[in-house]
């Protein structure tokens, strides 16, 4: 069983209120944090514990914490990423509406260490009713003297803001974000420079995902040597895994990161195995930007080693054999799965949420949505599948912000991958609008992929 | 003419005190949502100008936000509007078939609302109930493992307006 550091208490009868979490240890990191720390000593604890970014990126925390500016009388602010757009990541969700104490503690503390006493959470506009739990959280937490002014005597202020967005992807990119947190259209800013010189209203700014924050708490409790001695190598501490698709058990996992891929997907702890009796065809393991994995090439590395569900191995072999951790957006598909249909699916999504800057992202993602709707009606020719793989190429590495590299990862990793089935579809057009490719070759271990 | 009531204008105010002075365009998008639910489920022309005259902004800082972002309804809609989710991970749970069946349901296509004004079908993109899919959302809720059946009854609930939106 894995050790719960986010989770442990998310199913305790009234968490979400501040008596129940504070009876249960709440709000102790903040005591610790403000009363016997200083802003300098809390960020070297979060460098200490190895906290990599939880929102996909995986960048160290701490070291982006130690980048933030303090130029002389200029405001700082820390803003909590809860745009949680990413297609199979449900997991800052899942934390925010069960125990969104945490996110709040963590808040506290980050704000302190970071200097910031204006603090805002960019919460996706869908989530709601998500926005009434964290701001009935906010009130308790003031009511109770561990937030507005002079908190728990210390002369540290702060405050927590949420502010809704409104439906747009591009908004969880952290300079998109900063845009419309000032009442903007959500496109990204060029960097340099960074937010944490000139970020919201060119203030030093720090962006951090929910989870990221959430694990303060730990972190400070615990201290950060003995944070990281949970999980393997740099894949420190506990992370959110939010299950979906064909599984017998979809939801969202905190594991520690020393847990195979099969056994997350087949234990009863976690997935329960596939769903109706089927077999794994492939999988997407970190959110629908990474590249997807035929079952051979999931369950083990391309050097027959069996693959973890951490950082490292999960994208052991690079984009030729592997993939990524990503968000944590664990999507899996069964042999009855079209990947074609499904990339379709994943292209579509990222032509609709281009923000339309960059030209090789606004018109790529429309051509590659073009022709991939072709190959999956019947109406593809076997020169589409390259021009796909040249588009995809042409995207990458030349738009400002990472979406043009997140629209063109899945399109290159199923052909990469799933080459055989694309030409399938071209080669029988009639007979591919009537049943699926099916399993084929994915599921063997010996298949060696192209490319 | 539209204008807030005290009470929203009280939450305006809410909203814009949350922002350093002097940035107040910050509050631009909550200020829209507020705009939005208090006018009629859209943001006609004549209220995103009243929201620029509010938040002392030119009508195009409203016009060219209200445009991006996809949960701002730039025409009327109906009473209930079914955001159905149909991104990869909802379409291996059997989205396409949901969206269909309701659909075929109301006599509507995706984008479309009914000739009596009670329901409008709109597709939407990774709404993060991937886990529950497929799923809808309805007013400021998600309505989640969706089948045939447990549509038809949300449409009969939609019927007898015992729906809570908010």
């Amino acid at each position: 069983m894995s050790k719960k550091l986010l989770l442990e208490k998310a199913h305790v009868e009234g968490i979400r209120y501040f008596d129940v979490y504070r009876r249960e240890g709440g709000y102790r990191s903040v005591e610790k944090a403000l009363k016997e720390m200083s802003p300098e000593a809390i960020v070297e604890e979060v460098k200490k514990s190895g906290l990599r970014g939880r929102g996909g990126a995986g960048f160290p925390a701490g070291m982006k914490w130690s980048f933030i500016a303090k130029p002389e009388g200029v405001p700082r602010h820390l803003v909590c990423n809860a745009d949680e757009s990413e297609p199979g990541t449900f997991k800052d969700r899942y934390l925010m509406e069960f125990i969104p104490h945490l996110l709040i503690e963590g808040l506290i503390v980050s704000s302190f260490a970071l200097g910031s006493n204006d603090t805002y959470i960019y919460i996706r506009g869908e989530y709601a009713w998500i926005v009434n739990i964290l701001e009935q959280a906010i009130n308790e937490a003031k009511n109770n003297g561990f937030l507005g002014k002079n908190i728990l005597g210390t002369g540290f202020d702060c405050n927590i803001h949420v502010q809704r967005g409104a439906g747009a992807y591009i908004c969880g990119e952290e300079t998109a974000l900063i845009e419309s947190l000032e009442g903007k259209r959500g496109n990204p800013r060029i960097k340099p420079p960074f937010p944490a010189v000139k970020g919201v209203w060119d203030r030093p700014t720090v962006v951090n995902n929910v989870e990221t924050l959430a694990a303060v708490v730990p972190i400070i409790n615990m201290g950060g040597d003995e944070y990281a001695k949970i999980g393997v190598g740099r894949s420190t501490g506990t992370k959110l895994i939010s299950a979906c698709g064909n599984i017998n058990k979809p939801g969202v996992y905190e594991i520690d990161m020393t847990i195979s891929v099969e056994e997350f997907i087949y234990s009863d702890e976690y997935c329960g195995g596939i769903a109706n009796g089927k077999k794994l065809k492939a999988c997407i393991p970190g959110g629908s930007s990474v590249p997807i994995l035929p079952a051979n090439l999931l369950l083990k590395t391309a050097k027959g080693e069996t693959r973890y569900m951490n950082y490292e191995s999960l994208a052991d072999g690079g984009f030729a054999t592997g993939s990524m951790m990503g968000s944590g957006g664990f999507i899996v598909l069964d042999e009855d799965q079209c990947v074609v249909r499904h990339t379709l699916s994943l292209a579509r999504f990222y032509r609709h949420e281009s923000c339309g800057q960059c030209s090789p992202c606004r018109e790529g993602t429309g051509w590659m949505e073009k022709i991939l709707k072709n190959i999956e009606y019947g109406k593809g020719k076997m020169s589409d599948i390259d021009l796909l793989w040249d588009i995809q190429r042409k995207i990458e590495g030349n738009t400002i912000c990472p979406l043009g590299d997140a629209a063109a990862w899945p399109v290159a990793a199923a052909i990469r991958h799933f080459r055989d089935e694309f030409e399938w579809h071209v080669l029988n057009p009639e007979e591919s609008q009537k049943r699926n490719y099916g399993l084929a070759h994915y599921a063997d271990p010996i298949h060696v992929p192209v490319g | 003419m539209v204008r807030f009531s005290e009470e929203q204008m009280t939450e305006f105010k809410r909203l814009v005190a949350r922002y350093p002075e002097g940035k107040q365009k910050s509050a631009l998008l909550p200020v829209l949502h507020l705009a939005q639910d208090s006018f009629g489920g859209w943001l006609s022309s004549e209220t995103m100008d009243y929201v620029a005259e509010l938040l002392q902004i030119t009508p195009i800082e409203v016009y060219e936000v209200a445009t991006f972002y996809s949960m701002y309804n730039l025409k009327p809609v109906g009473k209930y509007m079914f955001e159905v989710c149909q991104t990869g991970p909802c379409m291996l749970k059997g989205s396409d078939d949901i969206i269909a069946y309701i659909g075929e349901k109301l006599g509507i296509k995706p984008g479309e609302t009914t000739q009596d004004g009670m329901f409008t079908l709109k597709t939407v993109e990774c709404l993060g109930a991937c886990g529950y899919a497929p799923m809808m959302q309805l007013g400021k809720h998600y309505r989640e493992h969706l089948t045939k059946e447990s549509v038809d009854a949300i449409i009969d609930e939609c019927r007898k307006t015992a729906v809570n939106l908010n």
